[in-house]
């Protein structure tokens, strides 16, 4: 079933120039095969649509169970330069909380939020 | 040698609450307290405001307040302060600092200022290449505000061999000014890459303050947290070969847990594996994390690689201006109203010959935020406010923005909510860049003040 990821992980991003780097991290440990298959780099750039403009670069920490997405081109030309609200690309983190991930129906008892699931597209 | 090293973060931006700092030098039984406070561009902005603001000492605005706030505690209890609060101006930091410890009745105390990460004069003959567009430094002549090299844990540590009680710096990297009290406390060797990386990554987790102890985490629903408008600043007690458990005072609000401190060892940081900064390339891939009790998380074997020749310079440039206001739709419709205002400001923008680098109408509810990342299928909502900015390179050009927005008060359309402008509509920009220095050519220079 196509579960949203933010019933399997969390995640924060941080600024430098103008790359984010927008971590992500199983909540569980078995949830981390999953996203490692299913949420790959060029997916995670298809995700962002346009307004990650140059390349993504996905590190694997599997020691804390998370991936490290390094963006380029994300802060509109960087902090001071851009012209986006949220400069700092503060809360560019929650949108890949809404990517679909495909989860066997042995782990769904262990999602997270489970009270706000909600039927996915 | 100390047994346990308890180490306490008192800031993690020019802007960060005082009150939790206040509280750690009260209650956290804490050896250091160390306080970060610049930014990026902190240096750049600072330059600029010190050309035309005479009053402005190039110091943190917020000195005052925090030493106010901690030194009484931190002199009762023996407590060691570090902070980056120097900005431009050390020297007068340090002095400063003096005088609010005479106020208290502290005297013989040493403080000392650390000096020599401003290379704005020479900038240009010490570095090649701007790191981020490969051009040569040199195209940045015209533009040029400050130029500052960030420098590691060694001058800290030489200030406290000298007996000062108080450090203050200006540009040092973030996690060396936690860094240094380990190296100072437990003698550990400036090429001793192991114990430096456990140290550095240490440092990194504390020197975001409440972002390791529940900030910028809750999500109400997924991660909760208790108290949340009560955060404690993060401890840390660490052990002579680094390991180290990270808790915060009792009693406070947030959480220190597994998911707070992964989620603050990758902020801002890029290939895991090799976290560069002045004393030791960091490497977070081999790290253990156990919660070893409530808001305790013991941290050990974060490994380290030797440090590089070279030093991180940031390049602050003058580089135009940003203007920007907003107006707003409610009801049914909103969405229809908020497109038919970016047509107008579009034309308008065009009949009044606005020359912009870039513009961006975006709006507020649907895509002002996140941009083209918002789904497409993103419900409307009951309320929008139209967002409008764009970066010119001279404020004649940015203040047309504003100009133009007030035009949709009365010849713009039906049910536009506005507001009288109250505030400043145009920014100047200061763009940073990035480069490196041979670390040779950087030497810091410490003074020494005494109350």
């Amino acid at each position: 079933m196509k579960i949203q990821l933010q019933h399997l992980a969390h995640a924060r991003s941080g600024d430098k120039g103008d790359t984010s780097n927008i971590a992500v991290f199983a909540y569980e440990p078995e949830f981390y095969p999953l996203l490692k298959a299913q949420l790959t780099a060029e997916r995670f750039k298809a995700f962002y649509r346009g307004a990650i403009k140059g390349q993504v670069l996905r590190y694997e920490v599997d020691n804390i169970e998370a991936m490290n997405f390094v963006c380029h081109g994300a802060l509109g030309g960087g902090v001071s330069r851009s012209l986006c609200l949220d400069n700092y690309g503060k809360a560019l983190s929650a949108a890949v909380l809404g990517f679909d991930i495909e989860v066997p129906d042995h782990l769904m008892d262990k999602l997270h939020g489970k009270q706000l699931l909600k039927p996915s597209h | 040698m100390k047994k346990i090293l308890r180490i306490g973060a008192g800031a993690a931006w020019w802007g960060d609450r005082v009150e939790p700092a206040q509280l750690s030098a009260e209650q956290g039984q804490l050896d250091y307290l160390c306080f970060e406070t610049m930014a990026e561009a902190t240096v750049s902005a600072a330059q600029v405001r010190a050309r035309r603001d005479p009053t402005f000492q190039g110091y943190d605005t917020y000195l005052d307040d925090r030493m106010k706030a901690v030194l009484p505690a931190c002199m009762k209890q023996g407590t060691r302060i570090i902070t980056n609060q120097g900005w431009i101006n050390p020297d007068a930091a340090a002095k400063r600092i003096v005088h609010w410890l005479q106020e208290f009745g502290y005297t013989g105390v040493k403080v000392a200022s650390v000096n020599g990460s401003l290379i704005t004069e020479h900038v240009l003959g010490m570095t090649d290449t701007i790191l981020e567009n490969s051009k040569p430094t040199s195209s940045l002549k015209d533009t040029l505000i400050s130029a500052e090299a960030y420098l590691g844990a060694e001058p800290i540590v030489t200030a406290l061999k000298a007996g000062a009680h108080i450090v203050v710096t200006g540009r040092v990297a973030d996690p060396s000014i936690f860094m240094a009290p380990m190296m100072f406390e437990f003698g550990w060797d400036p090429m001793d890459a192991a114990k430096l990386g456990q140290g550095m990554g240490i440092g990194h987790l504390l020197e975001c303050g409440a972002q390791v102890t529940g900030g910028y985490f809750s999500d109400p629903g997924f991660k909760d947290v208790a108290q949340p408008w009560n955060f404690g600043f993060p401890i840390a007690e660490v052990e002579a070969d680094g390991t180290t458990v990270i808790t915060k005072v009792a009693g406070t609000g947030g959480a220190v847990n597994l998911q707070t401190v992964k989620e603050q060892m990758l902020y801002e940081v890029h290939d895991p594996a090799n976290y560069l900064t002045p004393d030791v390339v960091v490497d977070f891939t081999t790290v253990k994390l156990e919660q070893v009790g409530p808001d305790r998380v013991k941290v050990w074997n974060i490994s380290g690689k030797p440090r590089t020749a070279t030093l991180k310079v940031s390049i602050g440039c003058i580089e135009g201006f940003i203007g920007e206001d907003m107006f707003f739709y409610a009801g049914p419709g909103a969405l229809r109203r908020a497109e038919l205002a970016k047509t107008i400001l579009t034309e308008r923008f065009r009949i009044v010959g606005l020359v912009a680098e870039e513009v961006r109408i975006d709006f507020l509810g649907i895509n002002a935020i996140h941009g083209a990342a918002t789904p497409v299928d993103a419900p409307e909502p009951y309320e929008i406010a139209v967002r409008v900015a764009a970066r010119t390179a001279t404020r004649e050009q940015a203040l047309k923005v504003g100009r133009e927005v007030d035009g949709m008060a009365v010849s713009g359309i039906g049910h536009t909510g506005k507001r009288v402008p109250h505030a400043e509509r145009t920014r100047e920009i200061i763009g940073v860049w990035s480069s490196l220095v041979p670390r040779e050519k950087v030497p810091f220079s410490i003074s020494y003040f005494e109350s």
